[in-house]
């Protein structure tokens, strides 16, 4: 599992490139939990090269997503792959969180 | 076809359980999400038995055989841990989870949505999870 950040302005674009288990969801579970994501208005989650997720992974955005709505944080998942939503769809998390097409999408909604 | 695999009870091996059972299942040219779903359902149970019933010790393993017949695939997933107790097993308020920021407890739905029959037995020398899914 590889996480890459990039910042344009007030918005996070988080990277994930790899599989994300109950091994690896860690990692990600630091770099949310990295105060200085506070910071920032929106965070976009690159997911067109997260080839997995398990419930482990699941498990991590759902502990933090309403830690940011209440800080007014968008968080917005794109480029994901059929196979991975799939999986957000197994739970109805589809309808909880917001996953968008691409990148002009995810700015687009960011931007509202 | 090997079909049968024992890794240690370290989280590391999840990735080696899951590339065994997408090997197995190559020659059924299942869809890629039906394909995921099956590979999701065992990653979840064996993390399950890994991290839960056996507390991540290396000196410990899980093994597991896959058959299919008749277009049903079994996997026998065999473990020495903590049994687990399905009569304790609520399915979970997801929307209760991200209120309360709850991390786990997400993965057996996952099993049970996904997989056609889950069955959990123990007896005093081991405790065994089958799973069936129908592909054919």
């Amino acid at each position: 599992m590889k996480i890459t950040n990039q910042i344009k302005d007030t918005t996070i674009i988080i990277t994930l490139d790899g599989e994300l288990d109950a091994s690896s969801s860690v990692m990600l579970d630091e770099a949310l939990s990295d105060p200085e994501i506070m910071t920032y208005s929106k965070i976009l989650v690159d997911c067109k090269d997260l080839n997995y997720i398990s419930s482990a992974g699941l498990g991590v955005f759902i502990s933090h997503l309403q830690r940011f709505e209440d800080a007014q944080i968008k968080l917005i998942f794109y480029n994901m792959q059929d196979k991975v939503r799939n999986v957000f769809e197994i739970l109805g998390l589809d309808l909880l969180m917001t996953i968008v097409s691409d990148y002009e999408e995810a700015m687009t909604i960011a931007d509202e | 076809m090997n079909n049968k695999i024992t890794v240690s009870c370290t989280k590391k091996n999840l990735k080696q359980i899951r590339d065994f059972v997408t090997e197995y299942l190559a020659g059924y040219k299942l869809t890629d999400i039906l394909m995921n779903q099956i590979v999701l359902a065992v990653d979840e149970i064996c993390a399950n038995l890994i991290i839960h019933a056996n507390q991540e010790d290396p000196s410990k393993s899980i093994s597991m055989a896959i058959t299919e017949k008749s277009g049903m695939l079994k996997f026998e997933i065999t473990d020495n841990g903590v049994a687990f107790r399905r009569s304790e097993y609520k399915e979970p308020n997801i929307e209760e989870h991200i209120r309360i920021g709850k991390k786990g407890g997400v993965g057996i739905a996952l099993v049970n949505r996904i997989m056609d029959r889950v069955e959990f037995e123990s007896d005093d020398r081991q405790n065994t999870c089958l799973l069936y899914k129908k592909i054919k």
